[in-house]
């Protein structure tokens, strides 16, 4: 639903064209990270620990080196000997070493202690059974609430951060405390206060395509690396810490990505694959299998939460707090601050107050999931007001409009909100046919608010002109998500040339200034802005060119529809000269005509979404399906209408899994029972509905175009939607993810037993 | 490895009674091939006998039963013509396994040879009252389909024994079968729980019955009671309620990823009333 008012003006923003790299991903021609090849290369494989936690005490390697096609073995001493530890994220270089290859112990089932590099996959596999390796198990804990009980192991002395009081369990590594105003005083004004407890498991970011890379690393210390990440430059300054190179030195390239969704922001084979390449002085290649992508890759924080929210008999909400503990597995980092900020950020609130753990326990190290840590938030809080609506006969849109946050909003977590449209989506979704349809028996209806901050970040873009007038537009960003198709549509927008005559590429590191990974629904943002100012600047460089060729000043031309054309009657009366009569003749006028922008953008805009949900179960299985969906989001303006639908339709689709199938369930040895999609349920196309989508559009002010990120927000509401659905069809509220038909049946049961 | 193409079930089970090491008859590779690629199980044997003559044919037995051959894809019984008349439940439980690709590889004799509890063709076997013809060093024999499995990964079959086809018996009148399996999700899922239903009809009473579960033991389990439950009934709400206490009595899972005890057991029952429900009007003649 693109508003009329903000339609006008626009050429191509706002299109639908196809995208650039859509007929190499359906041929099959385009390069994935496993894709990847070099004459003479080795194949690489990685030993993991069986246990959730042991001291490692001896690696003998002498067997697997003697094995045939056998030409690398590195273990943690053929890294590098001169990072520290430190409290909190200040060692984060010496965490990621240490997740990468295991130092004196295992920290997590699945942590890497080996790795070998030979002549074939198939005998790295088998070299790999050669290494003997010595444990001694050690005690370990998976669960958050019990990490932080006094009598928990713990997995490592000295992490907590200095905002972390005194007198916790040295397994809490962080602590964040927000909010304002008297939260006591407000709950004494309220009609009606509910709190209650909810807890969520570990999901995966469940890409399709596993980590690959190939390296190759010479005694001289330069290096080439191709991955598959969604930050090229991130790997780069990592691997060279790692691994004490220079970083200009190594020079990485992003292949193409399937599917990323944050999990491919952190940094796991690439450096083993270095060490490995440099040791063998061969190109080495390095691809996870599928269980190795769920035991030693990036899983989201399980949680552990209370909520409590007051509320008036008219839906004004009085009080709200809530504490947020998130499991992150063996190192600092889980990102319970941004679960605090985001909890109550949907709503204006005179009492607010949030705190959140970030806890330690033996499993993998958690990684960036599609607005870390907000999801889970969201789930427990929209669970609150849903059982406060439901309790005093309220309509759940119509109080979520009454208590929502707008411009001017002093937010839950501080800042003044500048222009949103969280409103405008509650609107939305209030005149969507869906929110009035009526219901079958057995079924519910569930809606839910999600926000995230959406992220700016450092950015360089270059826009190289050839002498047909066509444009080369190079960006630092992996197109996670259709970026290829928006930069172009932006550039084709101020340049005035035709979408197709733009090719759009991800540059390797050595060709563009430092690009912050494609995280924070950054992309179309921050490298979207820097693509309309390398245009920009391409443009003055064009007019320049013009103004010379009539001789006149260089601001009495301005550039229209892809010409050069004279500012104005004053300016004098010259036909509008194209682009490509400008470029032909380039090389005689001044040479090549470049444009780029280097910055790190800090206007992206917040952004809020209301989801619709109905879903139905079958009260004597417990089977859930959603049968209706429908995301109403701002994105500040749809650049590529149809890739933010796609993205839209994605967080919903992740958060269903999320909500009812996904998990990481351990065993009481702490080992991983379901390391493959068979038993990791992620959703198949036939557990989905048609998910509908409304594009709100409230201009960012931060962005020449107004966008606002949208990869993230999507997931933001779908868990507490879908819980608040499946509460209302099973007449139980549900409180603990994933909703698997085992936990719908048991709470029926006790339901009925109290009743 | 080394890989054997026989052109006949003698020669095969030859193969396998002078193998020493780890064996494997290749026929769908749906499991033996995903557990070699995933380090699981590396033969040192490996038999092809997809290549002996008749493997892939559906036949018409003399006495009005079913002959498949141990190398059929379930692709193949779904689209035969008339096997899905007379054996609806059987085919639709072979349909359930895997995705598309799947089907046109897997095979009933695989499904059973697997000795998964959860396996989705077995109960409905089991249920039809089919049986196996077996080659062996000593001769030939037939098994009935619910003596293969012995435990999870464990069949009956002995070394150098080879299963050669697979028989289903005349359908006759008034009689269906139907399966049914839960999963949490909507396809290409593992059985929480199976059960498979066989009746025949006189008028509105059942004669015959047979009702089979997957999932809920370490194997695939007929469970006789349950049948005995339906048998003079005309399927009424007693008979119903008789059915799933026999069904859930003859439970012994397993707490696991997939499902909890409480849930297999309890959710047998329901499967259960509902297959029957389903093989009750198709032995009426509904056919939808």
């Amino acid at each position: 639903m693109a508003l009329d008012d903000q339609k006008g003006g626009f050429k191509f923003i706002g299109t639908r064209p196809n995208r650039p790299d859509g007929l190499d991903k359906v041929t099959g021609r385009a390069r994935f990270g496993a894709d990847a090849h070099a004459s003479g290369m080795l194949h690489a494989a990685i030993l993991r620990s069986p246990h959730a936690h042991a001291r490692i005490k001896k690696i003998d390697t002498s067997r697997a080196e003697a094995a045939k096609g056998v030409k690398a073995i590195v273990t943690r001493a053929d890294f590098t000997q001169s990072l520290q530890p430190a409290p909190g994220m200040k060692g984060e270089n010496w965490n990621i070493l240490e997740n990468v290859m295991a130092g004196d112990t295992a920290l997590y089932d699945g942590h890497a202690v080996a790795a070998v590099a030979a002549t074939s996959a198939l005998a790295a596999k088998d070299a790999l059974k050669l290494i003997e390796v010595e444990y001694e198990p050690l005690p370990h804990v998976t669960d958050v609430d019990k990490a932080m009980q006094a009598d928990a192991p713990v997995i490592r002395e000295g992490v907590a951060a200095g905002t972390v009081p005194k007198g916790l369990h040295p397994n809490v590594a962080g602590y964040h405390e927000s909010g304002h105003g008297d939260v006591e005083a407000g709950f004494a004004e309220a009609d009606l206060v509910v709190e209650d407890h909810f807890v969520t498991e570990a999901t995966h970011q469940g890409y399709i395509e596993p980590h690959a890379c190939l390296a190759q690393l010479g005694a001289d210390g330069k290096g080439e690396l191709w991955c598959c990440t969604q930050g090229h430059w991130n790997v780069q300054k990592v691997c060279a810490a790692l691994l004490d190179l220079e970083t200009s030195q190594l020079r990485v390239t992003a292949s193409e990505i399937g599917g990323g969704f944050g999990g491919k922001t952190a940094v796991f084979i690439e450096p083993v694959a270095l060490a490995l390449s440099r040791k063998a002085n061969r190109p080495v290649k390095l691809v996870m299998s599928r269980a190795e992508v769920f035991r030693a890759t990036g899983p989201t924080s399980s949680t552990s939460m209370d909520v409590k929210i007051g509320m008036k008999k008219d839906g004004t909400i009085t009080a709200a707090q809530g504490v947020f503990r998130l499991q992150g597995g063996a190192f600092p980092g889980a990102p319970a601050d941004m679960t605090a900020m985001c909890a109550f950020a949907p709503y204006a609130l005179k009492n607010v107050h949030q705190i959140g753990y970030d806890v330690m326990t033996n499993r993998p190290k958690q990684a960036a999931y599609r607005a870390p840590g907000s999801p889970m938030a969201a789930f427990g809080v929209e669970s609150v007001i849903d059982e406060l609506c439901n309790q005093l006969g309220l309509d759940p849109l119509d109080t979520r409009l009454k208590n929502a946050s707008h411009e001017g909003t002093k937010a839950s977590y501080g800042p003044k909100f500048q222009r949103i449209g969280l409103v405008e989506t509650l609107e939305a979704a209030k005149a969507h046919p869906h929110y009035t349809a009526p219901l079958k028996p057995g079924q519910g209806r569930g809606i839910s608010c999600g926000f995230w901050f959406n992220h700016g970040g450092e950015t360089a873009v270059s826009l190289a002109l050839s002498e047909d007038g066509t444009v080369q537009l190079a960006v630092g960003t992996p197109d996670i998500g259709g970026s290829r198709a928006s930069m172009a549509l932006m550039a084709a927008e101020v340049l005035g040339v035709p979408y197709d005559n733009i090719r759009v590429i991800i540059a390797d590191t050595a060709s563009l200034g430092y690009n912050e990974i494609s995280h924070g629904s950054r992309v179309t943002y921050a490298s979207g802005l820097a693509t309309i100012k390398a245009a920009e600047d391409a443009v003055k460089k064009l007019c320049a060119r013009a103004a010379a060729k009539w001789g006149i000043p260089e601001d009495a031309v301005k550039w229209e529809d892809g010409c050069a054309v004279p500012s104005g009657p004053n300016a004098g009366e010259f036909p509008p000269m194209p682009i490509a009569e400008i470029t032909r003749k380039m090389g005689a006028t001044g040479g090549p005509i470049c444009g780029h922008f280097e910055a790190t953008p800090e206007g992206a805009g917040v952004s809020f979404a209301t989801h619709i949900v109905d879903s139905e179960v079958d009260p004597e299985t417990g089977k859930t399906s959603v049968v209706r969906y429908t995301v109403v989001q701002d994105a500040g303006k749809a650049i590529h209408p149809t890739y933010v639908e796609g993205q839209f339709q994605g967080g919903a689709a992740q958060g269903i899994g999320w909500a009812l199938n996904e998990e990481y369930i351990y065993g009481e040895d702490g080992r991983l029972q379901n390391p493959l999609f068979l038993d990791y349920r992620i959703p198949v196309a036939s557990d989905l509905p048609m998910i509908d989508t409304v594009i709100v559009e409230v201009p960012n002010p931060g962005h020449p175009y107004g966008v606002r990120g949208v990869g993230e927000t999507s997931i933001c509401p779908p868990l507490a939607a879908i819980a608040n659905a499946v509460s209302a069809a099973a007449g139980v509220r549900m409180r603990q993810l994933p909703m698997s038909p085992p936990r719908i049946l048991e709470a029926l049961e006790k339901q009925a037993g109290d009743g | 490895m080394r890989y054997h193409t026989p052109d006949n079930f003698d020669e095969a089970s030859a193969l396998a009674a002078q193998a020493s090491g780890t064996t494997r008859f290749l026929a769908g590779g749906t499991d033996v091939l995903v557990q070699l690629r995933s380090d699981i199980v590396t033969p040192d044997d490996l038999i092809d006998i997809k290549h002996i003559p008749g493997v892939r044919e559906i036949t018409n037995e003399d006495h009005g039963g079913w002959r498949i051959g141990v190398a059929v894809s379930g692709a193949e019984m779904t689209e035969h013509p008339r096997l899905e008349l007379d054996w609806p439940g059987v085919v639709e439980a072979m349909d359930l396994i895997g995705s598309t690709q799947v089907q046109g590889r897997a095979t009933l004799v695989g499904n059973l040879c697997n000795g998964s509890p959860a396996a989705d063709a077995v109960p409905a076997l089991a249920a039809a009252g089919a049986h196996v013809t077996v080659v062996g060093p000593n001769g030939s024999r037939e098994i009935a389909v619910e003596d293969v499995p012995t435990g999870p990964g464990k069949t009956c079959l002995e070394k150098g024994e080879v299963i050669s086809a697979l028989h289903l018996p005349r359908r006759g009148h008034a009689a269906g079968d139907a399966y049914l399996r839960f999963i949490p999700r909507t396809e290409m899922d593992i059985a929480v729980v199976g059960a498979a239903i066989n009746l025949r009809l006189d008028g509105d009473t059942i004669t015959e019955a047979r009702v089979a579960l997957g999932a809920v033991a370490p194997t695939v389990r007929l469970v006789p009671k349950a049948g005995a439950a339906l048998i003079g009934s005309t399927l009424d709400e007693a008979a119903l309620d008789k059915l799933a206490r026999a069904a859930r009595a003859a439970c012994n899972p397993i707490d696991d990823r997939r499902g909890t005890i409480k849930f297999r057991t309890k959710v047998a029952g329901v499967l259960a009333q509902r297959a029957a429900k389903i093989a009750y009007a198709r032995a009426k003649g509904d056919r939808k």
